[in-house]
């Protein structure tokens, strides 16, 4: 064990680290910047728990409702061997699919853990990729693994990998509706980023064989079409969100920089007691947190566990009001420190000087078209 | 966002409590608005749950889908829900005037038109959504519908679409609104969710707007506005009452099963419904911009077209997509319709107008100087050309020739003659030559001149007739762009589809 993943570890204390998937992975794509969160996800503390502990709950849950209807139809998708699918990529995306053979790589023999069934799916993929032969196949429930920050990290996708002529395609099955051919940009951008993670993971598992070149940048989205149940494909091109998440990956390389930057006795320790509750005071948890900086923004509030703690930390920023409104601002880290050089209160710095010339203006034309009205 | 409404938002935020971005109503509020509030099932594509609905605040009427993967017990939600719209719009479809409508011809326009509120862009979103859904259904055949489930679709479809129009309301999202009158002290994200929103501008009894804004993220407190349930609230609360709702057996049982939902879901709505009055009832107590009127006039002409397109037309419903010319066309009157939005809020609102201070566009300033006889002789006949000069400190970018005109004097033209930049901290000096609004004869009528000391302010933006861009006809599309389209008519497969 590295220097490194020992401090990790420590930090993390005495549970077991939450392991990443395709989805935190991704999400580190939201805000790289955060130092706090690339510290916590990698030493695999586990966040929800975490916030809750510090006394600011994450504010998210998934209904019921979505699950169901998401697992009815991917159900519906895979069912008799994927037969709904194929229909789909030749029908729709035009591709000439053969015969097909279907390999199911969640039931590996008596065993399931993670590194059996990860070397199982090695195996076979490796295997296709040198075997040259046209035969179409789905890979279904492949367990990839990305390393993250140093860390290798399982990812167990409800995915398909779809080899045909050669290539390996991504197939992500998502149960938004595309209504007359669009579908909730958001979802969609989501959904080409989290596509992406495994596309990288593919080409990581096939590169050791030569092969992460026969790993499509096009992945395939299945989703709902208009109101209906009845699926409909779409080709999704993925080559930007590889370029963002290869960086952002390649960033957090750094981690064993950042570790050395935090005294030794940091630790978001979150062993519980018999009822279950962390045994440490919310208070020292808080603490602990303080110490990472983090870089809070709006957009955390949709996709980060920690987001009501940061957001707590930095009601004074102007970032807190949207990244928009800071750079409107000139770009002034704190609330108050923009409204003195509005105000002329505070006297600018080389830094500022351009920002309080503007918010002057502003303050200026606000105080006079209101005072017209008063 | 500019850097005014970001100050406005830092001052919030250091006063703790929400800053007016405008001081006059941007947007006409009718005197018996609908307020509309759809629920929808987590995961589908377009479930209706519920909605509250009605014209008056102390009579809202609660519709509810006690099993929303239902497709029968769907349409009859918007059977339902149908029978309440669409009396509403229809009702205002009574009273004609004429209006000029050029060439000396007039045309008839009712004097009342619908007003629609709901809490939000995604309310409108889903609302949108129910329109596709059930615009194109038959009344006969195999999936026979209601008759007035396709009416509701051609409705809400004609609303939502002019929901996009800027300045539009007939159709309105109250959390949009109120950001365009009010700054909060928390971020545009934050300001989606309408109780915390809300919470800025006027918080309930005993609480700080801080304090307020933060009860209004507790879903227990401040249920979300929808289409979106809170996660929450669907596992624990609806989910067992849709199963038990589900395995109800007996008239009785079923019955209880339905009271049980509808008070949960009843639950859920009411904060909203309060909330959406609340909103309408701080916008009205604004006083209205002067062009609020002139905006509202097109918005009665708007829905007066669509109903005589429906009364006296095959009053198809509206296609799925546009053709290439009808796109292109919408996009260029959208354009038109947003800058002269935005010109005419400039001209009704000084916190408007300085927006376009800061950029350049405009400027305010005192009068120096006044030559209010000063006549043009350079043409054959002679003319009453004044200048004046207007010092201002506003960071200015109009150039010499540029047409102004004062937001004081809409009936006068104004043109830069010269630009004279002062030293640093100096004002810039602009002199203005001015041309009608003065009267007939040689000597301007006393008043119409700007006279030294006065306070002014200029905008080059132009609040007039703005031309119409040409678009070929629908049936000379260029085969660039497809060729004449096929007309869109609704196929069989349409009225049938799938609402699963």
């Amino acid at each position: 064990m590295s220097h490194t993943e020992a401090r990790l570890d420590q930090m993390r204390g005495a549970v077991p680290p939450r392991p990443h998937n395709a989805r935190t992975i991704a999400a580190l794509t939201s805000n790289p910047g955060c130092v706090r969160r690339a510290i916590l996800d990698a030493a695999g503390v586990d966040k929800p728990k975490l916030a809750a502990a510090a006394g600011f709950p994450a504010p998210f849950g998934q209904s019921r409702f979505a699950i169901t209807r998401g697992n009815a139809f991917e159900a519906q998708v895979k069912a008799n061997g994927c037969a709904e699918l194929l229909r789909l990529l030749r029908e729709q995306l035009g591709l000439p699919v053969p015969e097909v053979s279907y390999d199911d790589l969640e039931e590996v023999a008596a065993s399931r853990s993670l590194q059996l069934r990860h070397s199982r799916t090695r195996q076979l993929l490796t295997r296709a990729a040198g075997s040259g032969t046209d035969a179409g196949t789905l890979f279904d429930h492949p367990l990839l693994a990305l390393e993250v920050g140093g860390r290798l990290a399982y990812l167990e996708p409800d995915l398909i990998a779809f080899r045909l002529r050669g290539q390996f395609h991504v197939v992500e099955i998502k149960s938004f509706a595309a209504i007359d051919g669009q579908a909730d940009s958001g979802k969609v951008a989501a959904a080409a980023i989290q596509s992406a993670v495994y596309v990288l993971a593919l080409r990581q598992l096939l590169a050791d064989v030569g092969g992460a070149g026969l790993v499509a940048d096009e992945v395939f989205l299945i989703c709902p079409e208009n109101f209906s149940n009845q699926p409909m494909a779409a080709r999704l091109d993925v080559r930007k969100e590889l370029t963002v998440l290869r960086r952002q990956l390649s960033r957090l390389d750094f981690i064993a920089e950042l570790v050395e930057a935090f005294p030794p006795g940091i630790s978001f320790d979150l062993e519980a007691d018999d009822a279950g509750v962390p045994r440490r005071p919310a208070a020292e948890l808080a603490d602990a947190l303080a110490m990472l900086p983090a870089r809070y923004m709006p957009e955390c509030l949709a996709s980060c566990e920690v987001c009501r703690f940061c957001r707590n930390e930095a009601q004074a920023t102007t970032a807190a009001l949207g990244r928009t409104v800071r750079e409107d601002l000139g770009g002034v880290e704190y609330v108050d420190t923009a409204l003195g050089l509005a105000s002329g209160d505070l006297e600018p710095d080389l830094d500022t000087e351009d920002a309080a010339a503007i918010l002057q203006t502003a303050a200026r034309m606000r105080a006079e078209s209101l005072g017209a009205a008063g | 966002m500019s850097t005014l409404t970001a100050l406005a938002r830092a001052q919030a935020r250091a006063g703790g409590e929400a800053q007016p971005l405008a001081l006059v109503r941007h947007l006409h509020i009718a005197e018996r608005p609908l307020v509309f509030i759809p629920l929808a099932l987590a995961g589908e594509a377009n479930a209706p749950l519920a909605a509250m609905i009605g014209d008056e605040a102390d009579s809202p009427r609660l519709l509810v889908v006690n099993q929303p993967r239902n497709r029968d017990e769907r349409f009859a939600f918007a059977a339902e829900l149908a029978r309440v719209v669409v009396p509403y719009l229809e009702g205002f479809a009574t009273q004609a005037e004429d209006v000029a409508s050029g060439g000396g011809e007039t045309r008839p326009r009712f004097r009342y038109a619908p007003q629609v509120f709901m809490p939000s862009r995604a309310s409108i979103g889903f609302a949108r959504l129910l329109g596709r859904s059930t615009r194109f259904r038959r009344t006969d055949g195999e999936y026979a519908v209601d008759a007035a489930v396709p009416v509701l679709g051609r409705w809400l479809s004609f609303l939502a679409e002019r929901a996009e129009h800027p300045g539009s309301c007939l159709l309105v999202a109250a959390t949009e609104v109120l950001s365009l009158h009010w700054a909060s002290g928390q971020s545009g994200l934050e300001d989606l969710n309408l109780a915390a929103l809300m919470a800025w501008i006027e918080p309930p009894g005993g609480l700080t707007c801080l304090q307020a804004a933060a009860a209004a993220e507790d879903p227990l407190q401040w249920p979300p506005a929808g289409p979106a349930t809170d996660p929450g609230f669907d596992n624990e609360v609806l989910a067992p009452l849709i199963d038990a709702y589900g395995r109800a057996d007996g008239a009785a049982a079923l019955q209880r099963a339905e009271a049980a939902l509808a008070r949960a879901l009843s639950a859920q709505l009411l904060p909203t419904w309060g909330l959406m009055w609340r909103s309408i009832a701080l916008l009205r107590a604004l006083p209205a911009g002067g062009h609020v009127g002139k905006r509202w006039d097109e918005d009665r002409a708007a829905f007066t077209s669509y109903v005589s397109y429906l009364r006296d037309g095959d009053g198809l419903p509206q296609p799925r997509r546009d053709g290439a010319v009808a796109a292109a066309r919408r996009l260029s009157w959208l354009e038109r319709a947003q800058a002269s939005y935005a010109a005419q809020r400039a001209f009704d609102d000084p916190l408007a107008m300085a927006e376009f201070r800061m950029s350049g566009e405009a400027f305010a300033g005192r009068v120096v100087a006044a030559e209010p006889d000063r006549l043009d002789t350079s043409g054959r006949r002679r003319t009453l050309r004044p200048r004046i000069t207007v010092e201002t400190t506003d960071p200015l970018t109009v150039e010499t020739g540029t047409e102004l005109r004062a937001v004081t004097r809409l009936t006068q033209r104004a043109t830069i003659v010269s630009v004279e930049p002062g030293g640093p901290g100096e004002p810039i000096r602009v002199v203005i030559e001015l041309a009608g609004g003065m009267g007939r004869s040689l000597v301007a009528e006393p008043g119409t001149v700007p006279e030294t000391g006065e306070w002014l302010c200029y905008c080059s933006l132009p609040l007039g007739y703005q031309p119409v861009t040409d678009f070929p006809a629908t049936n000379e599309t260029p085969w660039t762009h497809g060729g004449p389209p096929v007309p869109a008519l609704p196929a069989d497969e349409d009225a049938v589809e799938d609402w699963s």
